[in-house]
């Protein structure tokens, strides 16, 4: 899943100072896992931002919270339109992917982010969500017996250990457990040390970062 | 301000201040009136939400009160309702409220005397920060 944080209501509440009728925008698939714009969360903003409004004053704010299935596809967001085309702008709490699909299916209308998308991966307890997947493009986690080294190696080392870890931590941040230490683990548990002796050639960066968007496509659904 | 009478709202716990409340009103315990009570199952139930609603609806102050530490009838509604009281003091703050306006309270049902004190002392400090700035907007509509 995608994980994201909100951004400060002073932030928002500035953004919106000209605006006398928005809505906010949740999500209900990674953002609302992440606790960054589900249901509640866009209720809870919508009511914070026009309590701000009214104390810090001027004309009244009318914020309307609307939330749909996923933001990242026109179909659902197609439900929005009728009451979309009553507000003045809308602050999305979607993922960067989600405010970008607002834009596009709304053009009319001014949309502000109102959350910092940060990573890609899950929770690993209540209320702590941790990277683990890069989008690199090529995995390798048959290689490393499940355990990213690009994500949750410090250094992102592809042909690790560094030889800084400490009792099992890294030397760089000793809140996270030395990756390549979890991945010899992993492989000796299975018989599969040997795989440490292949050396991986230099990563194809390309897969990762290409000229503009990367794209997939399926072309046995594509019409 | 002189002659300020806050309205604070409390949400209390079912299980001990609800009953505080109740004892201090056998034990015959004075307690400021602007105290407006509300049961709730649990403190753990008192979401962001309705404390922001009780703002929004002019109140001046929001107390939450439940059971002591370690005595939760549900096990950890009474901590998880003073994270959600912490987050929201700072909530107020970016809003543009004083956090003081709101509060975190722990006792058991055996403890009618200081409920009453709870009463007292969250008055004086609502009635010493003055009206919420957002009871105007509430008296005129």
């Amino acid at each position: 899943m995608i994980v994201a944080k909100p951004k400060p209501l002073s932030f928002l509440a500035e953004q919106l100072r000209p605006y006398r009728k928005i809505a906010v925008v949740g999500c209900e698939t990674c953002m609302a896992v992440c606790l960054a714009g589900g249901e509640k969360e866009t209720r809870r903003l919508s009511q914070a931002l026009e309590l701000e409004r009214r104390v810090k004053g001027g004309a009244s704010l009318l914020a309307i919270p609307l939330t749909v299935k996923r933001q990242c596809e026109y179909e659902y967001l197609e439900l929005l339109g009728e009451t979309l085309k009553e507000v003045e702008a809308a602050v999305s709490l979607g993922c960067g992917v989600g405010v970008q699909y607002l834009v596009t299916a709304f053009p009319e209308l001014w949309v502000i982010p109102g959350l910092d998308t940060l990573l890609v991966g899950g929770p690993t307890a209540l209320g702590v969500w941790e990277e683990y997947c890069r989008l690199c493009g090529e995995c390798l986690l048959h290689l490393t017996g499940g355990v990213c080294p690009l994500t949750r190696c410090a250094k992102g080392l592809l042909n690790g250990p560094c030889g800084g870890a400490s009792e099992g931590r890294c030397e760089v941040n000793p809140e996270v457990p030395c990756a390549w230490l979890l991945i010899y683990d992993r492989l000796r548990r299975f018989g599969k040390e040997d795989l440490l002796r292949h050396i991986a050639p230099p990563k194809n960066w390309r897969l990762a970062q290409g000229r503009g968007p990367r794209r997939l496509v399926k072309e046995e659904v594509r019409e | 301000m002189k002659g300020f009478k806050p309205t604070i709202v409390a949400f209390c716990c079912h299980y001990c201040a609800y009953a505080a409340a109740d004892l201090a009103g056998s034990l015959r315990l004075e307690y400021p009136s602007s105290i407006r009570i509300v049961e709730v199952p649990c403190s753990g139930r008192v979401e962001e939400e309705l404390i922001l609603h009780a703002f929004a609806e002019g109140a001046d102050g929001v107390l939450v009160a439940g059971c002591l530490e370690g005595d939760c009838h549900f096990q950890k509604g009474n901590v998880r309702a003073r994270k959600r009281v912490e987050y929201l003091r700072q909530l107020l703050t970016d809003i543009g409220l004083e956090p003081e306006r709101l509060a975190m309270y722990n006792l058991s049902s055996a403890m009618g005397k200081r409920f009453a004190e709870i009463a007292r002392e969250m008055t004086e400090k609502v009635a010493g920060l003055g009206p919420s700035p957002l009871r105007k907007g509430v008296e005129e509509a």
